[in-house]
């Protein structure tokens, strides 16, 4: 079945590695919905956060091929409820109308939105939130002529309460972490079996 | 009264005492380095200082001028694979870049380790559409497993070792190096070249988790009719012995993908044939009743699988691979051993039962005399007037004692020389598996028999491939390499021609392929060739290939419409497999 998920991937900042994320969705003919690129907590760690509608059968494997990359740390997925997210929307409307016919305060209150700029000739309004909330507020605007409109990507952070710097830590190190199986055969080849 | 001079060297900035290099410098110093030895490659413009600074590495270098840069990729991919180094290519900016493009695709799906460098124009004309500029990065980035562009050269020591570090570990693959003009020319204080061993984001190995050996192990040793596939991670991996050792101990029944034959001998015990679409009768039609299947080192491709909803659903799946997207990529694993099959087959050898399956085993024989009876003794000993390729790898085996390393090309050839070439040890089947390249096979001949000198290497070529890449004879000329070819002609596009006659109500379009005179090409590359069309001439023919101090091409007529069989047809399964 279906449904949207948002992968979150750790990369080196490296140029080139956006096409190479990229194509790999666009090689099987799967629609990005939301792209955003930024740092991450940790610093020179670059973060992705991908929306994309699939079946998690589909997403393993998408997951898979990003982690395969040799500058990825780390990918991963996860339902919708499983993360906070949030998305950035800019309104620009003209000021005269929004001064003659809107109550401005209940306007800012009931849909927790920000004046950044106010000009003569127009203002613009900042809100953040769920796709429902900022597609709102576009339809609030529109009878007062909303002369330009934008939403950022999408931003997510995992519910679950561990970070990527333990992972990061462990990657670092060239000896493999803890829960590895040293491989006590190997060495030993010709008391496991004869050739 | 040499103390003055001494002082005067004492006192020298660290940054002089250091030595000034060029960019191109570094490169061959980066080669060196890394223990290369043999470079193929094509000059041009965006290149030019490389090839300015390999003049005085001549000696320590030697460097084989192709005709085409595809062919360099492909004679580095043959290179690799008889010598399970690194293939090197040098190729210049636009053209000679945009030329590698076949073969980087044909190394990455094939896992191949190869490193290409590639000149670029000058930095500051970078996205001006400056002559032979072409963005061979964005280019490359689906078909290589890791490229870079280099712009300054004090990268060039750190990032080609990156470049052979990735291109040889975990699962291998092409790597394309991109470096502009200036940065080649650029001087630099050179500290020395390290190789690296470890890159912070990439894990060439999973970690092998013991409890899926042990769950493995414990499938393996419940199962009545168990099941081995192996790919080409076996060779890689360079785990021949470990594998032999696994299957002897379990006594279980293996089966190969073509880019896995040769791992083991051909006339093991156990090695029970080849898989797929024109594999043996036995493992296609028993994949679906075995009862265990363990896959080591391969990738479930289609051309093996047949239909995918009817493939081994009865069996329990276990799957060894060192890449971890593979698991469970076409086929569901019940238990995924990730890992370096090198590490996890003796874990596994240890912990499963000395077995012989031999009522299971027996029945693989059995299927064995039915595909004997209904195709392979027609093959190898027709009665027809005409020749069949079959007959020509069977005489070929019995001269070579299965010694030589095989390199096909595409097409029919491929799936008959696959079939029937005897092998006796490792790398020694050479092939383009996953990309199905036409023009594969002289190329990588080329740089096959470089890979193993000491090794007689024949490429079995068709008429229709060897067209493809036919100017490489000229490197063949040039480098003297002693490469023996071998063109199964039979006039058409023959495994097309084939999909046609049984697919298509023999509706031959655009499959009656003409050639010129092979004979005659050869000769006037310097190259000594025969020509035959009858059976009485086939052994002696042979023989005088094989026995010819230097290169020799025998051209061998085969019957026109003769088809491969068997055959699981596209949609089917693979207990579907058709005889006729």
């Amino acid at each position: 079945m279906k449904q949207e998920y948002t992968i979150t991937v750790h990369t080196e900042n490296h140029i080139g590695l956006l096409n190479r994320i990229a194509i790999i969705f666009s090689r099987r003919k799967i629609n990005i919905e939301s792209l955003n690129t930024s740092p991450s907590e940790v610093q020179g760690i670059h973060r992705f956060t991908i929306v994309i509608t699939e079946s998690e059968d589909v997403v393993i494997k998408l997951v898979r091929q990003i982690e395969k990359q040799v500058e990825v740390l780390k990918a991963r997925y996860n339902t919708t409820d499983e993360i906070v997210w949030q998305e950035l929307a800019l309104y620009k409307v003209s000021t005269d109308q929004i001064a003659e016919k809107v109550k401005v305060e209940r306007l800012l209150r009931e849909y927790g939105a920000r004046a950044v700029v106010i000009r003569k000739d127009y203002t613009i309004f900042e809100t953040s939130g769920h796709r429902e909330e900022t597609e709102r507020l576009v339809r609030f605007f529109e009878p007062y002529g909303l002369i330009e409109f934008v939403r950022s990507a999408r931003v997510a952070i995992t519910k679950s309460s561990k970070g990527f710097h333990e992972t990061l830590k462990e990657f670092s190190k060239i000896e493999p972490g803890s829960d590895t199986v040293e491989n006590e055969y190997l060495d030993k080849n010709k008391e496991v079996f004869t050739m | 009264m040499n103390t003055q001079q001494d002082t005067a060297e004492l006192v020298l900035p660290v940054e002089e005492q250091k030595k000034t290099i060029s960019g191109s410098q570094a490169v061959l110093l980066a080669l060196q380095a890394e223990g290369v030895k043999t470079v193929f490659g094509y000059p041009g413009g965006a290149i030019m200082p490389i090839y300015d600074a390999l003049y005085d590495f001549q000696e320590d270098l030697h460097h084989i001028l192709v005709r085409h840069e595809q062919g360099a990729t492909h004679a580095a991919q043959g290179f690799a694979r008889t010598s399970g180094k690194v293939g090197v290519v040098f190729a210049t900016s636009g053209p000679g870049a945009t030329n590698l493009v076949t073969g980087l695709a044909d190394a990455q799906i094939d896992s191949t380790p190869m490193v290409c460098i590639t000149g670029q124009v000058y930095a500051h004309l970078l996205g001006t559409d400056a002559f032979q500029e072409t963005d061979v990065i964005n280019i490359t980035t689906p078909v290589t497993k890791w490229n870079y562009q280099v712009t300054d050269a004090t990268e060039i020591p750190s990032v080609l070792a990156k470049a052979f570090y990735i291109a040889k570990s975990g699962r291998p693959g092409p790597v394309l190096i991109d470096i502009t003009k200036n940065a080649q020319v650029q001087l630099f204080a050179y500290e020395g070249y390290k190789k690296c061993d470890h890159i912070r984001s990439y894990r060439p190995k999973p970690k092998v988790r013991k409890e899926y050996v042990e769950q493995a192990a414990a499938l393996i040793n419940g199962a009545k009719k168990p099941f081995v596939l192996w790919g080409q991670g076996v060779i890689l991996g360079e785990a021949e012995n470990e594998f032999k050792a696994f299957i002897e101990k379990s006594g279980i029944p293996a089966a190969w993908t073509i880019l896995g034959a040769s791992a083991i001998p051909t006339d093991h015990y156990l090695n029970v044939g080849m898989l797929g679409m024109h594999g043996n009768y036995g493992p296609n039609v028993l994949t679906n009743e075995c009862d265990v299947l363990i896959a080591i080192g391969m990738r479930f491709d289609d051309r093996v699988t047949g239909r995918l909803d009817k493939y081994a659903r009865q069996a329990k799946v276990i799957h060894l691979d060192i890449d971890p997207a593979e698991i469970d990529k076409n086929v569901k694993a019940e238990v995924p051993v990730w890992g370096d099959c090198k590490e996890t087959l003796p874990m596994l050898t240890k912990l499963v039962d000395k077995k012989e399956h031999k009522e299971w085993l027996e029945l693989f024989r059995a299927y064995e005399q039915k595909e004997i009876v209904a195709v392979i003794q027609d093959e190898l000993h027709p009665d027809t007037e005409k020749l069949t390729m079959g007959e020509v790898i069977d005489v070929l085996n019995d001269l070579t004692k299965g010694n030589a390393v095989i390199v096909t090309d595409v097409g029919q050839h491929q799936m008959v020389a696959c079939r029937y070439a005897k092998f006796t040890q490792s790398k020694s089947n050479i092939t383009s598996g996953g990309l199905g390249t036409m023009g594969f096979a002289l190329p990588a001949a080329i740089g096959a028999k470089f890979g193993a000198p000491e090794r007689t290497v024949v490429a079995i070529i068709g008429d229709g491939g060897f067209q493809m890449t036919i100017q490489e004879l000229g490197t063949i000329m040039q480098s003297g390499v002693d490469v023996k070819i071998l063109i199964l002609n039979n006039e058409f596009l023959g495994m097309v021609r084939q999909w046609q006659q049984l697919f298509n109500d023999r509706r031959y379009s655009f499959v009656d392929i003409m050639s010129p005179d092979f004979v005659m090409v050869a000769k006037g590359y310097g190259i000594a060739g025969r020509k035959i069309s009858v059976r009485d001439e086939l052994r002696n023919a042979l023989s005088e290939m094989l026995n010819h101090p230097g290169s020799f091409l025998l051209e061998v007529m085969v019957g026109k419409e003769n088809n491969v069989f068997p055959m699981v047809p596209q949609g089917c399964s693979v207990s579907e497999i058709r005889l006729k």
